[in-house]
């Protein structure tokens, strides 16, 4: 592969860049554990591509097209869904820790079961008729969201043996900028199944790998009705050039 | 103050292209806007198999090649223009954007950059999404002028064009792998 941190000679960007990310942080495209990688992740090299206007601006989504109840994955049917009751909730951030508001994050799941609600899904695992398992908010000012929903089930997959997806929450986030775009997934403290994960499993740095799961917190947890799990994402933030560092 | 760990890219799995499409995703510009087309493609494995649980995401400037962005102080001129589609393939890895086409952007070193789009593509099976860009066979002066075309190997430029299609728009598709394998960007 070639050396995606280093921008070739004449190809320096007009616009204010952000951080690349190192080497370790992101799951290579191509992770053989997970099988479905073995077709679809690109062979040639990725080619350096300069931050332009159009890539440090990008889509500024959401105002205007969320529900009241978006955020609520509970309240979306006649009914409650089954499971146990979570409230999600922490910030989106930029690698020098300034909050990002006023951002959408978009959130997917299965239910508690296990089972995510589209026909290709045959996991013999019931369907909840009261949870749809799609939630979305926007970052208050200090870059807060906060989801209520139900902890969703492990469930098999057909990568390997014997194969189970940790518990886990996708979440979509959009920054500020094209390059800041990313979509995770959040697993759960406690989690059992991580060593045979390869999803989990193809990010190479443990303390990346850490940074995917939340935290359990009894501050925000409301007694008598739900616990609470803490996950801040960061995302790539702007590249500081000498002329912005404190003296 | 040290930098925090940023969080690491995992893959959509297949629910996303299923539940997380928007009714009106395809279309950065609504039906009847003056000068709008369809850009069509589909999206292929390296077996060279439609992808059918993809979405391609796309980002672009007006007319004027100005951004409806803060970063952008010119501000974007056009009426009813997101800039923005999430349009997710279907089975046999067809997709749609309904859009008109950006004007030149400015670019690095006082450059500037032939009309173009910028494209994430998502899926299961892909870790992290890929990242392209569409250009414009029928701009070939421009896109002779490209600082980011032009870095392209030559003989993969080719896999960036998308090409004129007479009463509709547009063909462009992607080739996740494999032979015509698309080019994509680090970012």
């Amino acid at each position: 592969m070639t050396d995606t941190n280093r921008a070739p000679a004449g190809l320096q960007p007009a616009a204010a860049p952000y951080r690349r990310p190192e080497e370790g942080t992101h799951p290579p495209l191509l992770s053989p554990g997970y099988a479905s990688t073995v077709l679809r992740a690109p062979k040639d090299p990725l080619v350096w591509l300069p931050h332009t206007l159009s890539e440090v601006t990008g889509p500024l989504l959401g105002e205007g097209r969320l529900g009241e109840l978006d955020h609520d994955l509970t309240r979306q049917h006649a009914g409650e869904p089954l499971g146990e009751r979570i409230i999600v909730h922490g910030r989106v951030l930029e690698g020098d820790g300034r909050p990002v508001p006023n951002t959408l994050v978009e959130v997917w799941q299965a239910n508690s079961a296990g089972r995510y609600r589209h026909e290709g899904d045959q996991h013999p695992a019931p369907l909840d008729p009261n949870f749809t398992g799609v939630g979305r908010c926007m970052t208050d000012a200090e870059g807060r969201y906060r989801f209520i929903t139900i902890k969703p089930g492990a469930y098999p997959w057909r990568n390997h043996p014997n194969a189970w997806r940790a518990a886990h929450i996708h979440f979509s986030l959009f920054g500020r900028a094209f390059v800041q775009r990313l979509v995770t997934q959040m697993y759960f403290p406690n989690e059992h199944l991580f060593f045979q994960d390869p999803i989990y499993n193809a990010v190479p740095d443990e303390r990346a790998r850490q940074a995917m799961i939340s935290s359990f917190d009894l501050s925000r947890t409301v007694p008598e009705w739900a616990l609470a799990y803490e996950f801040d994402i960061v995302l790539t933030g702007r590249d500081k050039t000498p002329i912005d560092e404190d003296h | 103050m040290p930098e925090l760990q940023l969080t690491p890219s995992q893959t959509v799995g297949p629910y996303y292209s299923i539940g997380l499409t928007w009714e009106d995703g395809s279309f950065v510009v609504p039906e009847r806007a003056a000068g709008a087309f369809w850009i069509r493609g589909r999206v292929f494995d390296g077996d060279g198999e439609p992808v059918p649980d993809a979405v391609i995401e796309s980002w672009q400037a007006d007319p004027e090649g100005r951004y409806n962005h803060p970063d952008d102080p010119r501000g974007a001129e056009a009426h009813d223009f997101r800039g923005f589609a999430r349009a997710p393939t279907d089975a046999e890895g067809r997709f749609g954007i309904h859009t008109v086409k950006p004007g030149p952007v400015p670019g690095p070193d006082g450059s500037t950059q032939a009309p173009h789009i910028e494209v994430s593509v998502f899926a299961r099976g892909l870790l992290n999404r890929v990242v392209t860009r569409i250009y414009f066979a029928d701009e070939g002066e421009r896109n002779a002028a490209d600082p980011v075309l032009q870095s392209v190997p030559e003989e993969r430029r080719a896999t960036l064009l998308a090409e004129p299609v007479p009463e509709d728009g547009y063909r462009f598709d992607v080739h996740l792998q494999g032979e015509g394998e698309t080019v994509f960007f680090a970012i």
